[in-house]
């Protein structure tokens, strides 16, 4: 059981770190793929199925697509050109605030009486239960996220879309 | 130690890690996925919380992180077009160099 957690987590911390550290921004894109999908096994490791599969149809399926077209969309010439990190400073202000908040985080972690409650058997939400409680007492967040998607993805077309002058009537 | 805290660690290095590649990366694209690792590491302390919580059947966590991906999938699609929306005008996808608001 432990002995599992520790390999996904390992998984998706490689994963992760060599995505941030990668200077090729495709190489990037399928390393965080294979984040994603330690991710949704880890779901399924806690006993969550709905969301590991929801976890894997969005993200493994859908986003990493989304950003994969953004970096085709955006590439610079026919080249793959390598991302340069843009200073020493930059990224060794950046790892010394990453680290600083891990510390604390960390302590924050040790120091709480977590333990204290004893690991019940995996506990299981069946999509039946989830669909009652989401009809239930959480549909006005449901209908709000309805509108909250549709505008956003309006809102993303209009934004990337191409301005053109009025010849055509 | 017990698992809710390994799980704990596993997303708060999860939170850093996406952290760093938030601060210390130029590329517009990958500031982006730091931000969406942030989000998956905040999910999944709402998973270890549910698994280990005194009350999971209740699943409050569960519906609590359909909602979280249903907004990070919203943040993606238009954070992907302000990037190339940015890269259109300006040829670029250097955070440096889109500095016209800057005072």
């Amino acid at each position: 059981m432990i002995l599992a957690l520790i390999i996904i987590a390992l998984v998706i911390l490689g994963a992760s770190a060599a995505a941030m550290l990668s200077r090729n921004l495709i190489h990037s894109a399928l390393l965080l793929v294979v984040a994603w999908a330690g991710i949704a096994a880890f779901y399924l490791w806690a006993g969550a199925e709905f969301v590991a599969f929801a976890q894997a149809l969005i993200y493994v399926g859908a986003v990493s697509m989304i950003v994969l077209f953004a970096v085709l969309l955006t590439r610079q010439g026919a080249t793959a050109a390598p991302v340069e990190f843009d200073s020493w400073r930059r990224a060794v202000l950046g790892l010394m605030v990453a680290g600083g908040v891990m510390g604390v985080m960390f302590g924050a972690i040790m120091g709480s009486p977590l333990d204290g409650r004893i690991a019940s058997p995996t506990p299981t939400i069946t999509v039946k239960q989830l669909g009652l409680l989401l009809m239930g007492p959480y549909a006005p967040a449901l209908l709000i996220v309805g509108v909250l998607l549709t505008v956003a993805l309006l809102g993303a077309i209009v934004i990337a879309a191409v301005d053109k002058s009025e010849e055509t009537p | 130690m017990s698992p809710l805290q390994l799980c704990l660690i596993l997303s708060s290095l999860l939170f850093c890690v996406g952290l760093v590649g938030a601060l210390a990366r130029s590329n517009t694209i990958l500031v982006l996925l730091g931000i969406e690792l942030m989000l998956n590491a905040a999910n999944l302390n709402f998973i270890a919380f549910w698994r280990y919580g005194p009350h999971p059947a209740a699943g409050t966590g569960v519906i609590f992180v359909l909602f979280t991906i249903a907004v990070a999938a919203a943040e993606a699609a238009v954070g992907i077009a302000l990037v190339i929306a940015v890269h259109r005008h300006r040829k670029s996808v250097r955070l440096q160099e889109a500095a016209s608001l800057k005072g």
